[in-house]
């Protein structure tokens, strides 16, 4: 127990005196991101408010079940789940094209994964405005419930945190990761109800016969995380009590139980491996 | 954690490596994706292809003595080098460090092309643990000693190898650390700063700095250290006052030379 308080100590320590790195690290990457483009910050919020109207137009036509104040549904989807991509596929390399600098500083690893996946979080924040550009022009209302969004942002900003260092150490040893990656994305994303609701799984006549959709369904409902994250974020914005959807209270808590998990299995995995890096990279 | 800042008197031991071996996957052998892995995995050749970059090398070195590393590329100076920092740990034995380091190991290691001199200055000295207070306070000093005052808003892509040194020599020396570990990274710059580089070397001496260097050109070594240790495959085959390990690896060279001619 006296050598655990002493471990945290230590990395404590040594966490605050990288924290001005990763704070750098940080403006570097928003710095980069923009450099040279003519409307800089403003892509941050143009970017998903175009795609929310592209997706719009596709796909308002392609469901039967109306899904009330699609625009907002769509682009809380949207805005939660490209946040996720895009952090876990820049974590995933976060270590590998830092080799040149993890061989000839002693710095700690994770603080590069951490910058990459909290640099994306600022996007997400500033991409937030493109929310409120849509939730006025589609006249939802404001409540002061909606500052409850915190909540399941911060609960996937860990999961993310706990899935990048994963994937950033499994990466280091297996190459493949990163090529297989973003095929596991795609099949994520269709896994999520972004542009369609739990409901379109559900058959409302025939309640007592399972299809096999209501199968995926299910799936989605209990294992994956994502829907655990943007349903509750959702919900915090527009007030849509589907019957399908489970309740924001238990998503909460089970968001909450799976970001923690995650985080724990991420930090082990790099903690074990971190020695090895250096001969694979 | 290794390196434990603390206040220790000239002649005391701060670094002391009892039979460290360092080992590596051979570099053409790396197993990087997931195919090979099982294939190697079913052979059993995972662990077969190993090589040591250092055997059983015991040292110690005391608080305030230079130190030389000499030896043919290869023969495991950057290891020991990269050992001592903290980079690379030991497969086998121990490594004791005591004091702060400032590692030249490569100039400008973290400088991103894409930034500009002056942003880069900050990250580097982030990525050394200075704290962003000090390095503000620093900034005049690191551009007054690495003479790039009119470059500071270039990006670090339009940048000299010898300006980059200039700018990584300036960063790294900030501060007074209780050892310097200089990695042949005076080679790039011009005859000026060469011999500016090394008056803030000897003047850090004189403060009682720990130095370990290694290079490829005698006069420098002469000039700076006292001690040196003769690497070869990973082996330390000499150590001993500078003069008479540069003589024997002179002299092992020359015979090599005569035996690749003779050839």
């Amino acid at each position: 127990m006296k050598k655990f308080i002493h471990m945290c100590r230590c990395w404590i320590t040594r966490f605050l005196k990288y924290w001005d790195l990763l704070v750098l690290l940080v403006q570097r990457d928003l710095k980069l991101k923009y450099r040279r483009s003519f409307l800089g910050y403003i892509w941050s919020v143009l970017n998903p408010l175009l795609s929310m109207v592209v997706m719009a137009v596709v796909f308002s036509a392609m469901f039967k079940r109306k899904i009330p104040h699609f625009p907002v549904y769509l682009i809380c989807g949207n805005i939660l789940f490209s946040f996720m991509r895009e952090s876990t596929n820049k974590a995933l390399t976060s270590v590998i094209e830092n080799g040149s600098l993890l061989k000839k500083a002693n710095v700690p690893k994770y603080i590069f994964t951490l910058s990459k996946i909290t640099s994306c979080m600022v996007n997400f924040v500033l991409s937030l405005g493109a929310l409120v550009i849509v939730m006025i022009a589609t006249g939802v209302p404001f409540r002061w419930s909606n500052l409850l969004i915190v909540i399941p942002t911060v609960e996937l900003y860990v999961f993310c945190v706990g899935l990048g260092m994963l994937l950033a150490a499994v990466t280091v040893f297996f190459r493949d990761i990163r090529n297989i990656w973003s095929v596991v994305t795609l099949a994520w994303m269709y896994l999520t109800p972004i542009f369609y609701s739990l409901g379109s799984f559900y058959n409302d006549n025939e309640p007592n016969k399972i299809l096999a959709s209501d199968a995926i369904g299910l799936f989605i409902r209990r294992f994956n995380p994502m829907y655990m994250y943007i349903q509750q974020f959702r919900s915090f914005i527009i007030q849509n009590h589907d019957a399908w959807e489970v309740p924001t209270p238990e998503l909460m808590i089970r968001g909450a139980i799976v970001a923690v998990v995650f985080l724990i299995a991420g930090v082990a995995t790099f903690n074990l491996t971190q020695k090895k890096f250096i001969l694979y990279i | 954690m290794k390196n434990i800042t603390e206040q220790i008197g000239l002649g005391e031991p701060c670094i002391q490596l009892n039979d460290v071996t360092v080992r590596f996957n051979m570099a053409g052998e790396k197993v990087d994706n997931l195919k090979e892995y099982f294939v190697k995995l079913m052979k059993r050749e995972l662990r077969f292809k190993e090589f040591c970059a250092l055997r059983d090398v015991s040292l110690t070195i005391n608080k305030g003595e230079s130190w030389a590393l000499v030896g043919a590329n290869g023969a495991g100076k950057s290891t020991l080098l990269k050992l001592i920092c903290g980079i690379l740990s030991p497969y086998k034995g121990s490594v004791r460090v005591r004091g702060s380091i400032a590692p030249m190991i490569e100039l400008g290691a973290g400088f991103d092309p894409n930034l500009t001199a002056k942003e880069n200055i900050y990250i580097n000295g982030a990525v050394l643990g200075h704290s962003r207070k000090f390095m503000k306070e620093q900034y005049d000093n690191i551009v007054e000693f690495a003479e790039l005052w009119d470059f500071m808003d270039l990006p670090i892509k339009n940048y000299s190898s010898g300006m980059r040194a200039r700018l990584g020599f300036a960063v790294a020396t900030v501060v007074d650390p209780d050892i310097l570990i200089i990695d042949e990274v005076l080679a790039v710059g011009d005859k000026s700063f060469q011999k500016k580089c090394r008056d803030r070397i000897r003047e850090m001496q004189k403060k009682g700095v720990t130095l370990i260097f290694v290079s490829h050109a005698k006069p420098p070594v002469l000039e700076l250290c006292e001690h040196a240790i003769w690497l070869d495959h990973g082996r330390i085959c000499k150590v001993g006052a500078t003069e008479e390990v540069y003589e024997a690896y002179e002299s092992f060279l020359d015979e090599k030379t005569k035996k690749t001619a003779a050839k």
